[in-house]
């Protein structure tokens, strides 16, 4: 079947800065495929730059002709200027009834809240609405860029059951950005694992087993532990005050993958 | 068509029509956050009133010409990684100075230039009512056409993108709206208000409205209140109309921070 996006030899730049070099591939119809990589590997860029949204430095995005996108981005600000209820932004930029509406709140798990102000919603009461907002489009594809930001654990989980029920229910095939890899890694098809260039791609087994993806997220020793200890280090890089465990000294994290493409 | 030689009838059809065109396209400089953005392009219409003067040009395609090519040329610098409030606070300046030694150079217009500085609502012609009828119906027309896509776009370039909405074309259709506003607007209440015109009714319709919709039009409501009162205001006490009207319109402002803000 053809492929819904591909991406031939894409580069992004950022000014002087290389964001991604040389990214092939693909997303075909009904498949979950999930983006891994560190902070800072590029991973909003691709999606950004497969919607549309950022020109490839070199290298191209094909998108099917008519493709129809829901997209729920990382971040949303929205203007306290702006009047606007849940309601009627679901109406955006297509306008649907009440019922459809109604229907799209119940099902991502905040019924009810319609006539809420948009800006005073909590952010994983608004992570939903963004996710109802859309299904509303009727997408073959749904792009998900860090969707489960705001959320608990528990509903981290009932996300991506939901996630994997729209995709049974409507075969649209769905590409999203996570950080939650022990929980990505059993919800998708296919993972990529990107570090500024795809470092490697597969199944979820496949890639949990590559040499590349240990260099960045395991440390040889692998087992859902570990990762998970990897992935607090990352989270937390920004912050100064951050103690090295002596157990997980940064400096042993080979941060590219084996080649530098500086 | 007596009630037309009537100066009072016709400033007030002339300053209400132009709500028309600032209520809804206000509502969207506020949302936007476009408000330095309309002083600027208000400011370079000096330019375009002296340059038409000086080679005979009509007023307001001159005046039209020179806001919209400000209004381009800042959007365009802007994204060469200027920062928008230097480029603004530049081109913005600049264009009135530039406007102003221009206007120097004209003879007659000197005595004028006050009168584009400040408006003079009093002395609007049928000409100049049929003009800002026109053109505030032709940015009415252009907002409604667009209305979701605008509204798409200000709430989420991104999310506008991924809907197949280009978020460059719906800012140049709000450029241009703002361009012809500021053209007809400039008779009325001066370059150097217009863009009280466009943010004061807006951010009061704020307080009022629970929809964009809605606050587009409590923005007409509240703008056609201020003009009316102005004139009023403008007639009793012998106050300059521009101004006055302006001035009602901050006192409406006023008035409405005492309400609850809704939603």
């Amino acid at each position: 079947m053809t492929s819904l996006i591909s991406a031939r030899g894409l580069s992004v730049r950022h000014g002087q800065t290389e964001v991604l070099v040389d990214v092939d591939m693909d997303i075909a119809p009904g498949e979950i495929v999930t983006v891994v990589g560190p902070n800072g590997s590029g991973k909003s860029t691709l999606i950004r730059a497969l919607i549309g949204l950022e020109q490839a430095a070199t290298g191209q995005v094909t998108r099917a002709p008519g493709l129809v996108i829901g997209y729920v981005p990382q971040k949303l600000f929205i203007d306290a200027s702006l009047p606007l209820t849940v309601r009627r932004f679901l109406s955006l930029p297509h306008r649907v009834s009440d019922a459809e509406a109604q229907a799209a709140l119940a099902r991502t798990g905040v019924p009810g809240i319609d006539a809420r102000p948009i800006s005073g919603l909590s952010g994983g009461q608004f992570q939903r609405v963004l996710l109802a907002r859309a299904l509303l489009v009727k997408p073959r594809i749904l792009i998900l860029d860090e969707p489960t930001q705001g959320l608990d654990q528990p509903g981290t989980a009932a996300f991506y059951r939901l996630i994997a029920q729209v995709r049974h229910e409507t075969g649209a095939a769905v590409l999203m950005v996570s950080h939650d890899l022990h929980v990505v890694m059993a919800a998708s098809d296919r993972v990529i694992c990107l570090n500024g260039h795809v470092c490697c791609a597969g199944t979820p087994r496949v890639v949990s087993e590559a040499p590349e993806y240990r260099a960045l997220f395991g440390l040889g020793t692998g087992g859902a532990f570990a990762l998970y200890r990897h992935m607090h280090d990352h989270d937390h890089e920004a912050d100064a005050g951050h103690g090295n465990d002596p157990a997980h000294p940064h400096a042993a994290h080979p941060h590219s993958c084996a080649h530098d493409h500086a | 068509m007596t009630m037309l030689d009537d100066f009072l009838i016709r400033a007030a059809l002339a300053g209400v029509g132009l709500t028309f065109a600032t209520g809804p396209l206000g509502s969207f400089v506020v949302w936007r956050r476009m408000a330095y953005f309309g002083d600027a392009t208000a400011h370079a219409a000096i330019l375009g009133v002296a340059l038409s003067f000086g080679l005979g040009m009509p007023f307001y395609a001159g005046t039209l010409l020179v806001a919209l090519t400000m209004a381009i040329a800042v959007t365009r610098l802007s994204r060469r990684g200027q920062s928008m409030d230097t480029v603004l606070g530049v081109i913005a300046h600049s264009a009135l100075a530039f406007g102003l030694v221009a206007a120097s150079f004209i003879s007659g217009l000197r005595v004028d230039l006050s009168a584009f500085l400040f408006g003079d609502i009093l002395t609007v012609g049928r000409g100049d009512v049929a003009v800002i009828w026109a053109g505030a119906a032709a940015v009415v027309a252009m907002l409604v056409w667009r209305w979701q896509r605008l509204l798409t776009a200000t709430v989420n370039e991104e999310l506008a993108q991924a809907s197949g909405i280009a978020p460059e074309r719906e800012r140049l259709f709000l450029t241009l709206a703002l361009a012809l506003t500021v053209a007809v607007a400039i008779k009325i209440v001066g370059a150097l208000l217009i863009a009280a015109m466009l943010i004061v009714p807006a951010a009061t319709a704020r307080r009022l409205a629970r929809s964009p919709e809605g606050m587009a039009l409590w923005a007409v409501a509240v703008g056609a209140a201020s003009v009316l009162a102005g004139l009023w205001a403008s007639l009793t006490w012998d106050t300059p109309g521009g101004p006055s009207i302006v001035a009602a319109s901050a006192i409406l402002f006023a008035l409405s921070c005492l309400i609850r803000a809704r939603s």
